[in-house]
């Protein structure tokens, strides 16, 4: 079953150049999608079109077939209960004023979702290894590592069917790095993952598909195993060059 | 938990600092001494009640006026009115400022550069030529439209400020997560915005409370504030002038009233930066 479809894509910001070219993607159920380009080739803005922040300029984008409507509240209510997002720097994500518990249940009271809080939280929490006792610190006092596992936390609350990732690995460091891919590994057993990287290596841990970005243009998509064993554009292949040779954590 | 660096340390509770415990003692014992003439003071503060510009003595502390009232009478009575007009002037700046400061951080480009230019106007407008402008539209100067002039003064700068800061939160990821939450936009102020901005808000609000102060004196001073027999500060220097020869004692105790609530509460403000927000407390 296919949760997102952008058809024909593009975008510019405000008046400015186009930063997207149409762009084509599907994003299926139970398949992780990674999306590998260099910085500034469109990843983040991409996220921000499959998450309903920003409106292509041309070219059609759907939930669960259904168009994607800001405009269109009770559409977007449910849109937002199945589609949450974890950002790359784990400081700037969270709000230095709320408690822990309350950055969590955000999504559950912002979208009036029907459960018991605290029990969500909890759960929340434990899914990502983190004492049920930081509910009631706040950011401030936990690493860099910890506050992403809280950002986390945060996006699996309203069990959403999809969870999309931008760079989230890219601020940490190598060992806190590693087991937030563990998480990610485990966390992908319940939700469909979109982990948009500049680093192909890390995105091919978890992905069963890619999309190659290259200034805005998708150059090459396809399943990981044949990309990275077969990469056909020039542009992937120097990615994958670039990439250094990580362990095999499979 | 496995996470390399644990940082789960005890938070750090708001440190009192000697700043902020004169500044708040200062404040407080001005608010003490306005809520008590609420009630009582020692003379009728209308009422002649010695020698005219009598020196000070035991019966009357700080001497008397031109009409023999009792001049310490009058300075407690200016206690009231001095922070009932600050706050006033801060609740209108603090309403008025915030509002169209969070409304121009929200705007679409065009609208935030229009209200961000009318701002730098009205900054640019004295409080005294707003208070004359106000008064010439009303009935004559009274204390509301002193609190009227210096809170529609004071609002501008708030809102410049409020605008700034929010600007810089909305700025933040955790605005575009809460988004992507499903919060809507008077729930980012409510949750997010608002909570992020009122340590540095409600310092610069002390700060205005001090100039609102000081600018009530001056609009007295020029026979522009609330009118006699309201006992103003401003009003008490400014009938010292002419005595200020023959009975300085005149000017110096309204002088020092003046000027230690205006310290106290810039002490107080300085205080309250660090007290309201621990977590970017100066080292
Ligand atoms: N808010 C913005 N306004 C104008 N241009 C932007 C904005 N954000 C990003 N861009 C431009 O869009 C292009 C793609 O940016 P982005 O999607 O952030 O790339 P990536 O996430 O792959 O690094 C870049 O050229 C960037 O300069
Ligand atoms: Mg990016």
């Amino acid at each position: 079953m296919s949760l997102i479809d952008l058809a024909a894509v593009s975008f510019a910001y405000g008046r400015s150049r186009k930063v997207l070219h149409d762009i084509d993607l599907r994003i299926e159920a139970g398949r992780n999608l990674g999306i590998v380009g260099e910085s500034g080739s469109g990843k983040t803005t991409i996220l921000r079109l499959l998450l309903g922040l920003a409106r292509p300029t041309s070219g059609r984008i759907a939930f669960r077939g259904e168009p994607l409507d800001p405009r269109d509240r009770l559409f977007m209510r449910g849109f937002r209960r199945s589609v949450q997002a974890v950002f790359q720097d784990p400081y700037s994500s969270l709000d230095p004023r709320q408690k822990v518990a309350d950055i969590i249940a955000e999504p559950l009271r912002s979208l009036n979702v029907d459960t018991d809080i605290d029990a969500a939280v909890a759960e929340a929490l434990a899914s990502v290894d983190l004492p049920s006792g930081a509910a009631g610190r706040y950011p401030h006092e936990f690493s860099g590592g910890q506050r992403q596992r809280i950002a986390i936390a945060r996006a699996i609350v309203s069990q959403p069917e999809l969870v999309l990732a931008d760079e989230v690995v890219s601020a940490l460091d190598l060992t806190t790095r590693i087991r937030i891919v563990d998480l990610l590994k485990s966390l992908s057993e319940r939700t469909t993952l979109v982990l948009v990287s500049h680093d192909i290596g890390f995105v091919a841990l978890l992905c069963q598909d890619l999309v190659i970005l290259e200034k805005g243009r998708i150059v090459e998509q396809g399943s990981a195993r044949n990309i990275l064993s077969a990469p056909k554009h020039p542009y992937t292949q120097r990615l994958l060059e670039s990439t250094p040779r990580l362990p095999d954590f499979t | 938990m496995t996470d390399a660096t644990p940082a789960l340390s005890p938070p750090s509770s708001p440190r009192l600092t000697p700043a902020f415990v004169i500044g708040a003692t200062l404040v407080g014992l001005h608010v003490i001494v306005g809520l008590i003439t609420l009630f009582w003071a020692p003379y009728d503060p209308t009422a002649m009640t010695g020698g005219r510009l009598a020196p000070p003595s035991l019966a009357h502390w700080a001497g008397t006026d031109r009409l023999g009232r009792d001049l310490f009478t009058e300075i407690m009575v200016g206690a009231r009115i001095a922070l009932a007009v600050g706050i006033g002037a801060v609740a209108i700046a603090a309403t008025i400022g915030v509002t169209i400061g969070l409304l121009a951080a929200f705007a679409s480009r065009t609208v935030d550069d229009v209200l961000a230019a009318t701002l730098d106007i009205l900054i640019a407008f004295p409080t005294l030529l707003l208070a004359m402008l106000i008064v010439a539209a009303s009935d004559g100067a009274s204390l509301g439209t002193a609190i009227l002039a210096i809170g529609i003064a004071a609002s501008s700068i708030v809102a410049r400020l409020t605008r700034i800061l929010a600007r810089r939160v909305l700025a933040m990821d955790y605005i575009t997560a809460a988004r992507v939450s499903g919060t809507g936009w008077l729930g980012i102020v409510r949750i997010h915005v608002l909570p992020n901005i009122w340590p540095t808000l409600i310092v610069n609000l002390a700060l205005q409370f001090g100039l609102a102060v000081i600018a009530e004196a001056s609009l007295s001073y020029l026979g522009l504030g609330a009118p006699p027999p309201n006992a103003s500060w401003g009003r008490l220097l400014q009938e010292a002038q002419a005595t200020v020869y023959t009975a300085p004692f005149g000017a110096v105790a309204p002088g020092i009233a003046l000027v230690s609530l205006v310290i106290g509460l810039n002490l107080f403000a300085d205080g309250l930066r660090d007290v309201a927000d621990p977590t970017r407390r100066r080292r």
